[in-house]
């Protein structure tokens, strides 16, 4: 926080929130402030207990040699885990794998999303049963529904497998990312639909008609009002989708198990952990993937802005 | 994974188990058919889903005589799940799991890990009673045995009879036939295990010991990868750009391949014995026409090394009833239940002398080709570290058609050597 002197009006605060400077507080905000770190301790101390703890742990473990299956050579080795897994191949192409799976599928949900929360938005007739078949491929357990993909493009099962000519599209690299991505866009697009619906409902229709008065198309209307007026909404649709797609699992570990180097961040630290036993390894991996989170929240919620559902200045004295 | 995933179908034998279930009542009021009933040791038994097992643990239990009452616990049918679920409840110290069904891979795992224990004295005398070498040298863990082979298992070549006169006995040989085949306009394919998982590894080790290759060293401290296993690769990767295989060669596992062939696409398939009575159950027509023969071999006249599968018996270090465990174990492996499981569940017997026995000759045509493989049998690398080793061979190895045989056999030295060191990354 810099020092900078501000004006003491709240009016002035609420209006310009980004630049606050140390205000002396009047003796009702300071007992209003202390209620509120009273309410939220509870909550506040349940969270560090069961969240701060894993990662303080899996930081210690991820310090070491520890591996199940060598129970004698533990033994405390400071970063050499790090230097392991950073300058390993397979780690930057799971990254890279993670990277493209979460930007592509993001970006396609984005616009199928948007269209589907419109759709869903204008409905007229029948807009519970709309929203709720929309609702379906959300409520499908992923695994039954990366199943079901899995059979669909294996040849002799499945009635995708000839789509593209002869062969078996799992077994290819670029074709097994585009169905991973495919089953992700399909199964997770209703929910930012939902959470772009939520935005929708915020746009005032008064604006919209104004907007259409004054001369604005539809194309207008959607680019200059409604886009605009959601961008809170979208920004955290896009922040959820961002980091759930970055820890993306069961689809890639269903439909190709990793083959063909289409192994998420996630996959590799599972394997490593559970099937390879080796604690050092995969801890360093799980941290490595929680920075690569807290840097991906970071970049939204300080560069573009996002705004945690909740945080704003409303009701605040 | 390396033992039948996929179990056979069951063979119905109607009333057989409460038949069984009304005599063991009537002999031990204690076994296990009643429920629920806890007096007495109860001896908890984690092992693979087999249809016909909980037959031989109520043979047990009736023979136990209310001394102890084993309850059989099935794991759940991935060999991954199998191994993940005791791997979690062992490093927690979990006493309430005493005889553990393990992969014969995982044997070496599981002793260096410390979570099952040695077995000595007339338990161990009884253990190494007229089993096969193989089996029991996959329970072998520095000069101890941790662990009783309860049942082995070994692929061999299936083909078609009314497309192949005599089955080729090299990789080079099948290759050339299935080759003349599809030239012919015939069905051709070779079905095989080529996904990127243990099915795949097992394959490569088959070659590499036909050839006389070694992968480890003699002690497993070391990955060699010597002229044999540079061999092994020239012929994997022959095998799969030679056009002879399923285009689902690179994803397919035990099923897939055998689904494959069922439906009668393909002219041979590399498989387990399991594929048998699925075949004769879901497609009569085509198992009239398929017939068996030894895996195929590297150098013409000398005989293939197989990598054998199965499951081994190991005690849980933290049981409270290690003496109960074992003995329990023992009576599950014995010459009378392997026979009973072999005959039932299609697992074949780690006792070499079941073989010849009457019953076995119905079940098992093939029962002949599978002792001779068996006798010369090969075991998978033996180290604590399979699992990674096998992680990193089936990563390297996939997609076969890639493989450039000295270049891939140097990468695999070092990867395999960082596995055994802990320092290997899995894919």
């Amino acid at each position: 926080m810099s020092e900078e002197t501000t004006t003491t009006s709240t009016a002035a605060e609420a209006t310009t929130p980004k630049r606050r400077g140390r205000a002396p507080l009047s003796e009702g905000r300071r007992a209003e402030r202390r209620l509120g770190w009273l309410l939220c301790a509870p909550a506040a101390l349940i969270m560090v207990l069961v969240t701060a703890w894993p990662i303080i742990y899996s930081v210690w473990l991820s310090l070491q040699r520890f591996d199940l299956k060598f129970p004698d050579e533990r033994q405390f080795i400071w970063f050499e885990n790090y230097v392991t897994v950073l300058t390993n191949g397979y780690w930057w192409s799971a990254f890279g794998v993670t990277a493209l799976i979460t930007l592509v599928s993001v970006a396609i949900e984005l616009v199928l999303g948007m269209a589907l929360a419109l759709v869903m938005h204008r409905t007229i007739v029948g807009r519970g049963l709309v929203r709720t078949s929309a609702l379906v491929p959300y409520g499908v357990v992923t695994v039954v529904a990366a199943f079901s993909w899995r059979y669909a493009w294996t040849p002799e099962t499945g009635y995708l497998a000839n789509l593209f000519g002869e062969g078996a599209p799992l077994t290819e690299q670029a074709s097994a990312l585009g169905i991973i991505i495919l089953a992700e866009v399909w199964k997770t697009t209703p929910f930012m639909a939902l959470l772009l619906m939520a935005g929708l409902a915020l746009v005032p229709n008064d604006l919209i008609k104004a907007a259409a008065i004054d001369g604005a198309g539809g194309w207008q209307r959607f680019t200059k009002v409604i886009i605009p007026v959601m961008k809170p909404a979208i920004l955290v649709a896009l922040l959820f989708r961002t980091l759930d797609a970055f820890r993306v699992f069961d689809n890639i570990y269903v439909l190709t198990s990793g083959a063909q180097d289409t192994s998420s961040v996630s996959m590799l630290a599972q394997t490593n952990l559970i099937k390879g036993l080796n604690l050092g390894i995969g801890s360093t991996m799980s941290v490595l993937i929680f920075i690569a989170v807290a840097i991906i929240a970071f970049i939204f919620i300080k560069l573009f802005g996002t705004s945690a559902p909740g945080s704003d200045n409303e009701g605040r004295r | 994974m390396s033992g039948p995933e996929a179990r056979p179908r069951p063979r119905k034998a109607p009333g057989r188990g409460a038949a069984v279930c009304a005599a063991a009542l009537l002999v031990a009021p204690l076994a296990g058919c009643a429920t629920g009933a806890d007096d007495g040791t109860t001896i908890n038994l984690y092992y693979a889903p087999e249809q016909n097992f909980q037959q031989v643990v109520d043979n047990c239990n009736a023979a136990a005589d209310g001394r102890y009452r084993i309850v059989y616990h099935q794991l759940p049918r991935g060999a991954d799940d199998q191994r993940t679920q005791m791997a979690r409840r062992l490093a927690a110290q979990d006493t309430s799991m005493d005889i553990l069904g393990l992969d014969i891979t995982w044997t070496q795992e599981f002793a260096g890990a410390r979570w099952i224990l040695e077995w000595t004295g007339e338990n161990l005398a009884e253990v190494e009673d007229g089993t096969l070498e193989g089996p029991l040298d996959s329970a072998r863990f520095e000069d101890g045995v941790y662990a009783a082979p309860k049942n082995t298992n070994v692929q061999l070549l299936w083909y078609r009879t009314d497309l192949v006169d005599s089955p080729p006995e090299t990789w080079d040989e099948l290759i050339e036939m299935s080759t003349e085949l599809r030239d012919a306009g015939e069905t051709y394919q070779v079905n095989a295990t080529g996904a990127q998982y243990e099915g795949l590894v097992a394959m490569y080790n088959s070659i590499v010991a036909s050839a006389g290759g070694e992968i480890l060293s003699e002690d497993g401290q070391r990955a060699v990868f010597d002229d044999g296993a540079v061999r092994g690769l020239e012929i994997l990767r022959d095998f799969a750009t030679s056009g002879v295989t399923d285009p689902s060669f690179t994803n397919a596992m035990e099923d897939e391949a055998r689904l494959a062939f069922q439906s009668g696409n393909g002219a041979f398939q590399l498989n387990w014995p399991f594929v048998y009575p699925a075949m004769q159950a879901d497609a009569p027509e085509l198992a009239e026409n398929v017939g068996w023969a030894r895996y195929p071999g590297v150098e013409p006249g000398v005989p293939s090394r197989v990598s054998i599968g199965g499951y081994n018996l190991g005690i849980s270090r933290y049981s409270e009833h290690p003496d109960e465990a074992f003995e329990a174990a023992l009576c599950l492996r014995n010459a009378e239940n392997q026979k009973f499981s072999a005959i039932n569940d299609g697992v074949p017997p780690t006792i070499e002398s079941v073989y010849s026995e009457s019953e076995m000759a119905e079940a098992y045509p093939m029962r002949d080709v599978i002792l001779e493989e068996l006798q010369d049998a090969a075991n998978r690398p033996l180290t604590p570290a399979y699992q990674s080793v096998s992680t990193v061979l089936a990563a390297t190895l996939s997609p076969p058609g890639q493989i450039d045989p000295e270049a891939t056999a140097e990468a695999l030295r070092l990867s395999v050597q960082d596995a055994l060191e802990s320092k290997g990354v899995l894919p």
